[in-house]
């Protein structure tokens, strides 16, 4: 790959999607590019970014940052978010709440399997919740194609055995031949909407639960400050954010504080006033 | 350190899954069938069993079955390893004692999360 290619698709991920990729990695855009060729029957990666570049192609070029962006996921992850979203976050708010809907947001949800997760917890049920407690879960990516494999809920047998418990998987499960389709309950509990995280900062509101995990840690300085900020314009007041492990809200000072001995849980800092507003 | 009997009557599984348990931080122990590993039980009782059903001379069904009729054998945790896929197959499974259930085929990182599932690692 030519190296004015690989600073070419290095700015076109920063500029559309914030996303931070390091164009001496060819092999890693070579590769993921390479998916995207193959679909849209180009001769070679080359070809592909030639035409992207000559064309100015919207859909193309986001079909290439859609591929630069794809991540690994899985069920459960990090096991420890859950626990807590589980244990003492969702009870706490329960109670806040009371009859009031529990607003909960996957920002950043991949193919699905964080914020399936969340509609699993919510639908076995936990000790301590009050019984009026009404939960609403809503999705964002901002790949089409992500969004679509999350909602049709069919998985791989590799992506069910990762993070999924085998009883979680018996119990809101079907098989269908190689593939495993998430039982409609658990689908029907969640709401989707793609959205761009830096470009659409006001699109989404009045959350009170965000789970934004593995998502700035791919981001240059810039769009993680802008997602920051969309974030704290979501999150209510007295709001919750996760981010994942090794992830911080430092790019956005005063936004939110750290929970103390919960790594990567956050409040919202009641105080802070977020500079972009609802349109 | 915990051990962990690896039963399969195939000896590439039983080397591949002993490579991965053994990065995992597990002493392993190998049968080929449920009767050698239930003798295996009867004069070491490992922590954890990793457990084929289709095998030769005793499957791991009735080794299951067997293991948590002798004394000590409630205390190791059972993970399944099997090519059934059917969920009325790992109910069974789940229903007579196993904490866990691995699908084939499967590589080291569903090895490793359904050890962390069962309480292992």
């Amino acid at each position: 790959m030519k190296p004015e290619d690989s600073e070419w698709i290095a700015a076109l991920c920063s500029r559309l999607i914030g996303l931070k990729v390091d164009p001496e990695k060819t092999y890693l855009i070579d590769s993921r590019l390479s998916v995207v060729a193959r679909r849209e029957s180009f001769q070679s990666v080359e070809d592909l970014i030639t035409s992207v570049r000559n064309d100015s192609d919207d859909r193309m070029a986001w079909a290439l940052v859609e591929a630069m962006a794809a991540g690994e996921s899985s069920f459960f992850r990090d096991r420890t978010p859950f626990a807590c979203f589980r244990d003492e976050i969702l009870p706490a708010m329960g109670q806040v709440r009371g009859n009031r809907p529990i607003r909960v947001w996957s920002a950043g949800c991949g193919a699905g399997q964080e914020i399936y997760s969340l509609a699993m917890i919510v639908n076995d049920g936990l000790a301590g919740r009050p019984p009026e407690t009404q939960i609403q879960l809503f999705g964002s990516d901002l790949s089409n194609r992500a969004m679509e494999k999350a909602q049709s809920g069919i998985y791989t047998h590799f992506e069910v055995q990762r993070g999924l418990p085998i009883r979680s998987l018996v119990r809101h499960f079907q098989r269908a031949e190689d593939m495993w389709v998430l039982n409609a309950p658990i689908r029907q509990m969640v709401r989707w909407r793609q959205l761009n995280l830096i470009s659409d900062q006001t699109a989404a509101g009045g959350f009170d639960i965000i789970f934004c995990r593995n998502v700035l840690c791919n981001m240059t300085d810039a769009a993680r400050k802008k997602t920051l900020e969309g974030l704290a314009h979501a999150l209510s007041p007295d709001g919750f954010l996760f981010l994942g492990e090794g992830e911080s809200t430092r790019a956005l000072e005063g936004a939110f504080n750290a929970v103390a001995d919960r790594p990567g849980l956050y409040a919202r800092n009641q105080a802070f006033r977020p500079a972009v507003q609802a349109a | 350190m915990k051990t962990c009997l690896v039963v399969d009557d195939s000896r590439v599984i039983r080397k591949v899954a002993r490579r991965i348990l053994e990065d995992l931080g597990f002493e392993i122990a190998e049968a080929s069938d449920g009767a050698e590993a239930l003798a295996w039980c009867r004069s070491a009782m490992p922590q954890a069993i990793l457990l084929d059903w289709n095998m030769p001379v005793m499957n791991g069904m009735d080794f299951l079955r067997h293991l948590r009729q002798e004394p000590g054998g409630d205390t190791p945790a059972v993970v399944f390893c099997s090519v059934e896929a059917d969920i009325e197959k790992i109910q069974e499974a789940l229903d007579a004692g196993a904490s866990e259930y691995i699908m084939k085929p499967f590589d080291s990182d569903i090895i490793a999360m359904k050890f962390v599932e069962a309480g292992l690692a």
